[in-house]
Parts: structure tokens; sequence; C-alpha cells
């Protein structure tokens, strides 16, 4: 690893810059007309990569997408499986795709905790003055994330398969599956970027993320079937878009068309763009 | 009006209960440096703000080449561009990724981001420190890439908000060769600072604001002829000695002197009232009066008013107590 000192760099550049003289200068400012404004998806593509270059300097932050997500496939299969199916090979087969959902679900928080410590330094402010499509720097964020909730799929699914999961679908409905997933978190992640922007620390992003994760990610059918479950409960775990996601990802995964969970999971990924989303820029836009 | 690039009228922001901008009428001509000078918590960011279209205005309207930056904020956003107090890059990525990002979200192709890219840092004496990251970039260096990255584009208008705040002198000196050659280009620039000097050493025209509220407004030649044309230092050897060196200084000046926290010091401001002295001759009229009266005097000095002093004296005529 290298490391640049503040002091190496100071003696090295500061002293001898000599600042432009106004003729270079005019050299360099005159002559280079604006050029036509870009258009939204390629601001918004811009975004991604600036998110692709912020994992290239900072792969530390890969982390929540490696090993949180192997931890959640080991500890869920080897802690449920005997009990709840009478062996892990058994077990797994119904709850990988479920722990998938999840742990991707899960990792969509993060999202908010990035865009409220992003938008306090000033690099936003500039951002925020540029003539650009306005949703362009939220949904490039979103388009980065996008790559690490693929990166989180790709590692589960690795290690569901070591420890003995076998997919009906094929190839084909692995890809199906995990498409749909990332097309729910890219939507579900609108209500992370309403809360960076909403809350003021980081930590009562954390603590609001956690509130609404968690009952929505338990209270579903990821880990049994709802049907050993009271009738009150039943009723809220049977609408629970992770519900329709978790039930629409398993059968794509085991070779099924399941219309209805797809067409569920699809319809709520639109509401939650369309509210959240028009929430997240009217207070993008007020700040 | 056309060559006006900014006009502000009544503008204000209220935070809770701090009306932080509270009524500012600003005209300001375009192809110039017009200095707003104020101390921390002035309101100066906060004016900025708004005009960047970063902030809504809580009241009055502004105005950026007479477009409405509230109505046709899009239109303003196409020819300003902002360097805030902090930087305003991302520190993680490196110099060439900030410009090469910013020329692409400018509406440049891939090669021309790069190229142009290329030539700011080369010319900004970056070149070496191109693929380093910007967290490892000396303060100085990082407001010459934050500079470059605000006119990558050539704005025609750019917020500079306390670009020298933090530097050490030498720093300061390339950020203002900086900022002349830029103006040079007939780049008109709106300067926010708390030093007097760097306003004096770059602007044409200076408002000073306090409590959200511009008290003074002109070219610099008329602010300092209202405020003094400058303080005399003095330090005496006994302080014994100070009140009636107090006596003689003020009655020798003709204004009123300020006693320092040292018990052998004293300030007192040179103004041009009812004499055609220059400071200079008046202060040493001063000293040769103290010298008369006996009081010896270790060490003087003829200085610029402080911003304390613009402000202790524009406040006092405005007659309000501070």
């Amino acid at each position: 690893m290298t490391v640049t000192t503040g002091k190496d760099t100071r003696s090295a550049d500061t002293l001898d810059f000599v600042a432009p003289k106004a003729d270079e200068l005019a050299a360099l400012l005159v002559g280079h007309s604006r050029p036509p404004r870009p258009s939204a998806l390629s601001a918004s593509m811009t975004f991604g990569w600036r998110a692709m270059l912020k994992i290239k300097h900072v792969p530390e932050q890969l982390f929540d997408v490696t090993a949180f997500p192997i931890m959640m496939v080991l500890m869920y299969t080897y802690l449920f499986g005997g009990a709840l199916a009478g062996s892990v090979s058994s077990y797994i087969q119904f709850l990988l795709p479920g722990i998938l959902v999840m742990s991707v679900v899960m990792i969509t928080m993060y999202t908010g905790v990035s865009v409220n410590t992003d938008i306090e330094k000033g690099v936003f402010d500039r951002f925020r003055t540029l003539p650009i499509w306005r949703p362009a720097p939220m949904v490039g964020y979103l388009l980065g994330d996008v790559v690490r909730y693929l990166i989180a799929s790709a590692v589960m699914l690795t290690v569901g398969m070591l420890i003995g999961y076998r997919p009906d679908g094929g190839i084909v409905g692995v890809l199906l599956g995990v498409a749909l997933l990332l097309v729910f978190s890219f939507a579900f992640s609108w209500i992370w970027t309403m809360f960076g922007l909403l809350l003021r620390s980081e930590k009562s992003v954390m603590g609001v993320s956690m509130m609404v994760i968690f009952p929505l990610t338990f209270l579903s059918n990821v880990f049994v079937d709802p049907k050993t479950m009271p009738g009150w409960l039943q009723a809220f775990v049977n609408n629970s878009p992770v519900t329709h996601l978790a039930t629409a990802v398993r059968e794509l995964m085991a070779g099924h068309w399941p219309a209805a969970d797809i067409a569920w999971s699809l319809g709520w990924s639109a509401v939650l763009v369309l509210v959240f989303g028009a929430v997240t820029m009217r207070l993008y836009n007020r700040r | 009006m056309t060559d006006l690039a900014i006009e502000t009228e009544g503008l204000v922001k209220v935070f809770g209960s701090n009306r932080a901008v509270d009524g500012i009428d600003l005209r300001v001509p375009s192809g110039t440096v017009y200095g707003v000078l104020g101390p921390n918590g002035a309101g100066k960011t906060t004016a900025v703000k708004m005009l960047a279209t970063l902030l809504r205005p809580d009241g009055g309207r502004a105005s950026v080449f007479g477009r409405d930056v509230v109505k046709d904020a899009d239109a303003v956003r196409g020819r300003v561009s902002l360097t805030g107090q902090y930087a305003s890059v991302d520190e993680d990525l490196t110099g060439t990724e900030n410009l090469v990002l910013l020329g692409r979200l400018l509406g440049h192709t891939r090669p021309a981001a790069r190229e142009r890219s290329g030539q700011l840092l080369t010319a900004f004496g970056l070149a070496e420190a191109a693929d380093r990251q910007v967290k490892n970039y000396s303060g100085g260096m990082r407001r010459r890439i934050d500079i470059a990255a605000s006119i990558l584009n050539t704005p025609d208008l750019l917020f500079l908000d306390e670009p020298t705040t933090g530097l050490d002198p030498r720093s300061r000196n390339q950020v203002w060769d900086i900022v002349r050659a830029v103006v040079a280009q007939g780049t008109t620039v709106l300067l926010t600072t708390q030093y007097l000097d760097e306003a004096d050493q770059l602007a044409s025209r200076i408002a000073v604001i306090d409590h959200g509220k511009v008290i003074a407004e002109g070219t610099k030649g008329e602010l300092k002829a209202s405020v003094g044309s400058g303080s005399v230092h003095v330090r005496l050897r006994d302080p014994e000695q100070r009140p009636g060196a107090e006596r003689v200084l003020g009655g020798a000046l003709n204004a009123t002197v300020q006693l320092d926290a040292d018990p052998v010091a004293l300030t007192a401001t040179v103004n041009g009232h009812g004499t055609d002295l220059g400071a200079a001759e008046q202060a040493a009229r001063a000293l040769a009066e103290l010298a008369r009266a006996g009081i010896v005097v270790d060490d003087f000095a003829l200085g610029q008013p402080s911003l304390d002093e613009v402000f202790l004296a524009l406040t006092d005529r405005k007659g309000t107590t501070a």
C-alpha cells in the first residue's frame, strides 16, 4: 500500500507553483464554447461512474455486500435447517432465494447513509449548481448500488451452491430472479434516499432504517410458510411486498413462472419510485 | 439592465428565528470582482447560496444576468459556477477523475473532458498530483483544483466563497493571481471574504455585511474614506504614561483612541476629517507631539484599518450599539 503524506505533497507542488499568467489562462478559457447539456441518461450514468470510482478507491465499502451476505446464508441455513425442514440440504432449496431477497433488501439501507454523509460535503453543492437533469445524482447513486446488489447476489448464490443449493430453473431462472430483485431494490432504495435527505445525522438514518427493514423483511415468507402464522399476521405477511418478491424470485429460480407475484413485485416497484422518488426530489430541491 | 451580473432586492433568508440574510440589496456590475466583506455568521455564505440557486430565498428577489434565481434557476445554473468554503470536489477521487466527472456532467465527450482536465491540471500546477486522491492534497492544492473545477466551462459568473480562509500566505497569493487571471478573461467574480486586505487586493467594489444586512457599499476608495485612512498603533515604554498618551493622540488626530489589552499599547484611527494632510503626515505629527510631551514611544506602526475598525467605524456612524 502506498501512502502519500500531506507534507511531501506540499513541498513538491505548492512551493514551485506559479499561477497561470493571464495570457496562458486566456488560451485555456477562450475558444472553448460550451457543449450542449448532457441527456438525463448520460448525466445519471456519469454519477453511476462516480459510484464505481468510489468503490475503486474505498474497496472496504464492499464488506457489506460480501461478508454480510455470506454470514446471512450460513447462519440461517444451519440455525433453522434441521429444525424447520429436517435437514440443511432440503431447507436451503427453500431458504436461499428468500435469504437472498432479505439480504439485498437490507443492504439497500446503506444508500441512505451514504446520501446523508455525502450531502454534507461541499461537492454536493457543486452538483446542485450544475445545469443537469435534477434527479441524476440520486439515480447515479442507485445505479452504483445496483452493482453492489449484483455483487451480493453473486456471492450468496455461490455460497448457496457450495453448500447444496440446486436451482431447477437453471441459469435463466436464476438470472431472471436476480434481475427482478435488482429492479425492486433500485425502487426500494428511494425510501432511503428520502431518509438520507430528511434526517440530520448518519445515526438517525441507521436507526430509522432498522425500524423499517427488520419488520418488513422478517414478517414475510422468507423463513417459513405463512400458513403456520396467526390469521392477522398472515394478512400482513401475504400482502407484504417482500413476500411477493421472495415468492417470485423463489419460483423463478425453481423454473416456474409466477406471473402474479412478478406483477405484484413490479407494481410495488413502480409505486415506490413514484412516491419516494417524488418525495426525494422535493427534499433535494428544497435543501 | 444587461450590464448587471447580479441584482437583488430585499433578499431574505430565515433559519428558525435567525434572520441570516435580512434584506440585502446588491447591484454587481458584470466583468468586475465584487467583494462581500463580513465576519463569520454575517450571512455571506447564505447570500451566495441563494444566488447560486442552492437555497430558496424567503423574501425579496434576486436575478443573475437578468434571470430570476428561483423561477429561472436552470438558466442561472448554466452561467454560474461555485467554489464553496470547503472544497467542492470529491475527496475520494483523484484530481483527474474529479475534473473528468465534471466535464462529462457539463456535456463534454469523454475524450474532450480528459483533454480539458489535463490542460487545467497542468495550468494549475497539479499535473504531478493528477492521479492522487484529493484528500491527500495540501490546502493550497485543494483550492486550486476547486477553482479549476469551477472554470472548466468558463462561467460568466464565478462565486468564490472565502477562497483563502485557512491558507498560508503563499497559497493565498497564488489564489489571488488565479482570480485576477480569470477576471481578465471577462468572468464576473463575487468574492466573499473576512479579510479586508483580500477585498482590497482583488475587488473593485465592496459591500460590507453584518447581521444579514449591508452596512456599507461602495468602491474601495469610498469605503476607506468613510472609515478613515488607517490606524496608528503605538507602544509605550511606561504604562503609567498611557493616559497622557491617550490625550495627546486624541487631540493630535482628532479621533477616539482605543486602549489595547496590552497595558502599554494604544490604537487610534487616522481619519481625513478637518484636514487635508495624508495619513502618514498626520501620524508623524502625532508622534512629534508625543515626544514633546515627554512620552517615550518604543514602537510605532501605521496600518490599514482592520476589519474590527471598519465595523466599529461603520456601526458607530449608524448610531447603533454593537
